[in-house]
C-alpha cells in the first residue's frame, strides 16, 4: 500500500515508526473463517533496533480494525495540497490509545440501567461504550462493502470509501442494531480530536493539525500581542513536550 | 451504623465560592468550621502548573476537573409526559468538583445583576400590568434589593480583584462604563482588560448604532493584585486556556487563591476531602438540623458530623438534592402547584450571530475568560417591552476567550479535503458574537427526585424537567436579531443569527448557570429560604448559592452569588452568633 509507505516515511522523518501487526491484509479477508494469521515480523527497513523502543504498537485495534481505521481517518482528513492528513498525523494511534484507556471504557459516564432510547434532547443512551461502538461497527461495515464491492472498506478506492463514509454519516447504510450515524459521529469526533489534541496523545504529529489552521499551541503568554491588531504573531507553534523535562516517548 | 464525630460550630457542604466565603468570614469571627468536599484535594500550585494544564483534550474535552457523573448525575426530560433519562455524560453544563468547585475553572465574568432583577415582579406589574406576565410564569421579588446588596457586591469585587470600568458611581453615570448598572459606592478595584481586535470592532459598531459598550467585568487579574485579605494574585497573560482550566499564572480569582487560604490561615478551618454528604439529619421537632452524614470516599464508611449551623454550599443540584433526600420541606408538584422544593428551576438562554470577516488578524487563539466588550442596552428592563410579547432580555458581547482547536470546531461538521480547506480558512476569519439571555421560571420547569435511577450511594438522582415555555424563545429570537445587526455593522459577511432551538437539549455545552429549586423570598408559601438563604422553618440550616435565585438574569450568576453570600456571612457574624434564630 503506497499510502502506508508514505506514512512510514513521514513518520520516520519524525523519528517515529509504526509497527503494525498482521500486515498481510489480503490474508485477513480469508482469515474470517480461519484463525488469524500470526503477526508478521517487523519489516527490516522500518525496524532498526533503536527505533522499536519508541515505536507505537496498536493496543486496542485488531488487524482488521487497524486496516479500517487507517483507511477511514485518511479519508476524513486526507493528505492533500494543504498538507498531511489524519493518517500521517498519527490519528489512528490516537484513537487506539483513547479506546484502550478510560475513555474507551466510558469511564466517568453514568452506566446504570434501565437502558432505553429517549429523544435526541436526552443524549446518548446506548449501553455501548465507545470502544464497543467501534468493535461493533467495523465488521458490519466490511460486510456491507464485501456485499457491494467484494472487498473490505480498507481495500476500496478512495471515492468508494468516501461513498461509504457518506452513507454512514447520513444513516443510509444499515449496520443492523447499531445506528450508523452514532458510529460515524464517534469516528469523526475522535478523528478531529486526534488531529487537534496536543501531540502527546499520538495524533497531531509535528503539530500538523495546528499548523493547518494557524493555532500556535502552548504559548506562555499573549499579553503583549493581544492589542496589536496589525502585527502578526510569528512564534513557531509549541506543544506541552516543548516545555517539559518528562522523558521523551516518541519524538 | 455511622461513626459520630465531635460537633463543630459550622459545617460547609461543598468547598467552592460560597463555602469558601462563609468559611473565611466565620473563622475570622472565631468559629470552628469544617468543609466537606466530595472531590479530591487539589493543590492549584501543582495541578494547574504550566505546561500540563494547557491540555485541551484532558481538561477542555474530557472535563478533567469536573464532576464524575458515574457516581452522581441527574435525569432529564423536556416535559412530564416523557420518561426522564440519565445524563450519562457531561454536556449542557459542567459541574465542578474538588477544592474550589467550579470556581477553580470558571471564566471569571463577574456581574452585579440589575436592580430590576431583585424586584422583577413588582417592577413588571408597575410598568406593564399583570397581563404582561405569561400564564404559568412564576417570577417573584427576591425580598432583597440591589441597594441592600451593594456593599456585598463591593466586598466580593474586592476579594476577587475584579477589573472593569464603573458605569454609575454614586448615581453619576460614568463614560466608558455600563450606564444601566445600579449605582456603586466605589469603582472596581482593578482597571479593565485589554481589548482584542474583535472587541474593538464590536466597540465601534455598537457605538455607531447608538448603544453603550463597555469592558466586561473580569476576575482575570488585569494587573498584579493583593486583595483586602492579603491574598496576592498575578496578572492575566491572555493565554487562551481559561474556562475548564485552572490558571497557571494564579491570575484568575478562585476560592483556591482567595477565600480558602484566608480561612485556612485562621487555623479554625478544616477541609475534609473525599467526603460526599448524603443526608442532613434533623432533630425530632423537625425545626433544627443537627448533623450531616457523609460517605468517606476512601473507606466507604458513613460518618456523621454534628454542627450548630449547617450550610449547604454545593452547586444548585447538590443543594436541592440534599433537601429532598433528607425530607426537609415538601417537593414541588407542578400539577397541584403544592410543595416548594424544586420550584423555579431556571437555566440560561442564549442567542448570537456568526459571520465572516476577512483581511484582519484576529489572533483568535489569544484571549481570557472575561476578555469581552459588552452592551447592556437589551438586558433587564433597560428597553421598552411594550408589544414585544416577552419580559427581560440579555447582555450582548464580543468575547475573546481563546479559540482552542477542538472545542472551536473550525470548518464545522464536515470532513474530507473540503472541510480541511474550510477549517484552515475559517479559524481566523469566522467571527461570532453572542448574548447571555435571561431564563424566567415556569410552573412546568422544576427539579424533583427520579423514581428509577440512583446514585452510587443508593439515593435517587435529581430529575430535571425543563423546556422553553411560554414566550421564552421570543426573547432569544429578539436578541438574535440585535446580534445580527451588530455583526453586520462590524463588517461581517454571510451573517446568520442564532436563537435557542424548539426544545432545550442536555447534549451540547451551553452554560453552567443553573438556578433555583431552593429559592429565596419573604413568604414561606412561595420560597424555601428567606433573603439571607436561611431556611424558613429550620433556622440553623442555610441553603446558599444560585439555588436560591428565583429566576436567572441575562448575566453570569457568580457576582450575585458572591454578594448574597457575603450578606449572609455578615448577618451571621453580626447578629446570628449572638442570638441564633430567624434573621429578619
Amino acid at each position: 500500500m503506497s499510502e502506508t509507505n508514505e506514512r512510514r516515511n513521514f513518520l520516520k522523518g519524525l523519528g517515529l515508526v509504526a509497527v503494525t501487526v498482521g500486515l498481510g491484509r489480503p490474508g485477513l479477508v480469508e482469515a474470517q473463517t480461519a484463525p488469524p494469521p500470526a503477526p508478521a515480523p517487523p519489516a527490516m527497513e522500518m525496524a532498526a533496533p533503536s527505533d522499536t523502543s519508541t515505536a507505537y504498537t496498536y493496543v486496542f485495534f485488531n488487524p482488521v480494525e487497524i486496516a479500517f481505521i487507517e483507511a477511514a481517518v485518511a479519508r476524513l482528513i486526507p493528505k492533500d495540497n494543504l498538507g498531511p492528513g489524519a493518517l500521517e498525523a498519527g490519528v489512528s494511534y490516537y484513537i487506539d490509545g483513547q479506546l484502550a484507556g478510560w475513555y474507551g471504557e466510558a469511564g466517568r459516564w453514568y452506566w446504570q440501567g434501565p437502558w432505553q432510547q429517549g429523544t435526541p434532547q436526552q443524549g446518548y443512551q446506548l449501553p455501548l461504550k465507545p470502544s464497543e461502538v467501534y468493535r461493533a461497527a467495523i465488521p458490519r461495515i466490511n460486510e456491507v462493502t464485501q456485499k457491494q464491492y467484494k472487498a473490505d472498506f480498507a481495500d476500496l478506492k478512495a471515492d468508494q470509501q468516501d461513498k461509504v463514509l457518506t452513507g454512514l454519516e447520513k444513516g443510509d447504510i444499515d449496520l443492523g442494531r447499531l445506528p450508523a450515524t452514532t458510529f460515524f459521529a464517534f469516528l469523526l469526533q475522535n478523528t478531529k480530536e486526534g488531529f487537534f489534541a496536543d501531540p502527546t496523545y499520538g495524533g497531531n504529529a509535528q503539530m500538523v493539525g495546528w499548523k493547518l489552521i494557524g493555532y500556535p499551541g502552548v504559548q506562555p503568554t499573549y499579553a503583549q500581542i493581544i492589542e496589536q491588531y496589525k502585527t502578526p504573531f510569528t512564534a513557531p507553534p509549541m506543544s506541552i513536550a516543548n516545555f517539559t523535562d518528562d522523558p521523551p516517548h516518541s519524538h | 451504623m455511622s461513626k459520630k464525630l465531635p460537633s463543630v460550630d459550622a459545617v460547609m457542604v461543598g468547598v467552592g465560592w460560597t463555602g469558601g466565603i462563609l468559611a473565611a468570614e466565620l473563622t475570622r469571627a472565631g468559629l470552628s468550621v469544617v468543609g466537606l468536599e466530595r472531590g479530591q484535594s487539589r493543590d492549584a500550585n501543582v495541578e494547574f502548573a504550566f505546561p500540563h494544564i494547557r491540555d485541551e483534550l484532558k481538561y477542555g474535552i474530557r472535563f478533567g476537573l469536573m464532576q464524575d457523573v458515574s457516581r452522581d448525575t441527574l435525569t432529564f426530560r423536556n416535559s412530564a409526559d416523557q420518561m426522564a433519562l440519565p445524563m450519562r455524560q457531561l454536556g449542557s453544563f459542567l459541574l465542578g468538583n474538588g477544592t474550589g468547585g467550579a470556581g477553580a475553572h470558571w471564566n471569571g465574568q463577574t456581574w452585579r445583576w440589575t436592580p430590576y432583577d431583585f424586584e422583577i415582579y413588582s417592577q413588571t406589574v408597575k410598568r406593564y400590568g399583570k397581563g404582561a406576565i405569561d400564564d404559568g410564569m412564576l417570577i417573584q421579588d427576591w425580598g432583597v434589593t440591589y441597594q441592600e446588596l451593594e456593599p456585598f457586591f463591593d466586598k466580593f469585587e474586592h476579594t476577587a480583584g475584579i477589573g472593569g470600568t464603573a458605569g454609575n458611581l454614586q448615581g453619576k453615570v460614568q463614560a466608558g462604563g455600563n450606564p444601566f448598572e445600579g449605582p456603586r459606592a466605589r469603582a472596581y478595584p482593578n482597571p479593565p482588560m485589554k481589548r482584542s481586535q474583535l472587541g474593538d470592532l464590536f466597540q465601534n459598531a455598537t457605538q455607531n448604532l447608538g448603544y453603550h459598550p463597555f469592558p466586561g467585568p473580569s476576575a482575570n487579574m488585569t494587573q498584579a493584585y493583593t486583595n483586602p485579605d492579603g491574598q496576592a494574585l498575578g496578572a492575566c497573560m491572555y493565554c487562551g486556556f481559561c474556562e475548564r482550566f485552572g490558571c497557571d499564572y494564579n491570575a484568575k480569582a478562585s476560592p483556591n487563591n482567595t477565600v480558602l487560604p484566608t480561612a485556612l490561615a485562621t487555623g479554625k478551618f478544616e477541609v475534609r476531602h473525599d467526603a460526599n454528604v448524603v443526608r442532613v439529619n434533623m432533630d425530632s421537632s423537625k425545626k433544627r438540623a443537627v448533623s450531616v452524614t457523609y460517605v468517606d470516599l476512601i473507606t466507604g464508611e458513613e460518618i456523621e458530623q454534628p454542627a450548630e449551623m449547617i450550610f449547604l454550599t454545593s452547586f444548585t443540584f447538590g443543594n436541592v438534592k440534599l433537601l429532598m433526600v433528607s425530607g426537609i420541606g415538601d417537593i414541588y408538584d407542578p400539577v397541584t402547584n403544592k410543595g416548594i422544593v424544586g420550584r423555579n428551576y431556571t437555566y440560561q438562554l442564549s442567542a448570537g450571530a456568526g459571520g465572516t470577516i476577512t483581511g484582519k488578524d484576529f489572533k483568535v487563539f489569544a484571549g481570557a475568560g472575561s476578555e469581552s466588550v459588552v452592551i447592556d442596552d437589551f438586558n433587564g428592563d433597560h428597553f421598552d417591552h411594550t408589544g414585544l410579547g416577552f419580559l427581560h432580555g440579555g447582555s450582548i458581547s464580543a468575547s475573546s476567550t481563546g479559540a482552542r482547536p477542538i472545542q472551536s470546531n473550525p470548518g464545522g461538521s464536515g470532513w474530507g479535503s473540503a472541510w480541511k480547506k474550510a477549517a484552515a480558512a475559517a479559524y481566523n476569519t469566522s467571527v461570532g458574537i453572542g448574548a447571555q439571555v435571561a431564563s424566567l421560571p415556569f410552573r412546568q420547569n422544576h427539579l424533583d427526585l427520579d423514581p428509577t435511577y440512583r446514585d452510587a450511594y443508593g439515593h435517587p438522582l435529581v430529575r430535571m424537567t425543563f423546556d422553553y415555555r411560554g414566550n421564552e424563545r421570543k426573547r432569544s429570537q429578539y436578541l438574535a436579531e440585535v446580534n445580527v445587526k451588530i455583526l453586520t455593522e462590524m463588517g461581517a459577511k454571510n451573517v446568520a443569527g442564532r436563537s435557542v432551538p424548539e426544545h432545550y437539549t442536555i447534549v451540547p455545552y451551553q452554560s453552567t448557570h443553573n438556578q433555583g429549586g431552593a429559592i429565596m423570598g419573604m413568604d414561606p408559601a412561595n420560597s424555601v429560604v428567606n433573603p439571607y438563604m436561611q431556611h424558613h422553618q429550620v433556622s440553623n440550616l442555610f441553603v446558599v448559592g444560585a439555588s436560591s435565585f428565583p429566576h436567572n438574569s441575562g448575566f453570569n450568576p457568580t457576582g450575585t452569588v458572591g454578594a448574597v453570600t457575603y450578606r449572609l456571612a455578615d448577618a451571621i457574624v453580626k447578629r446570628y452568633i449572638k442570638a441564633p434564630g430567624p434573621l429578619t
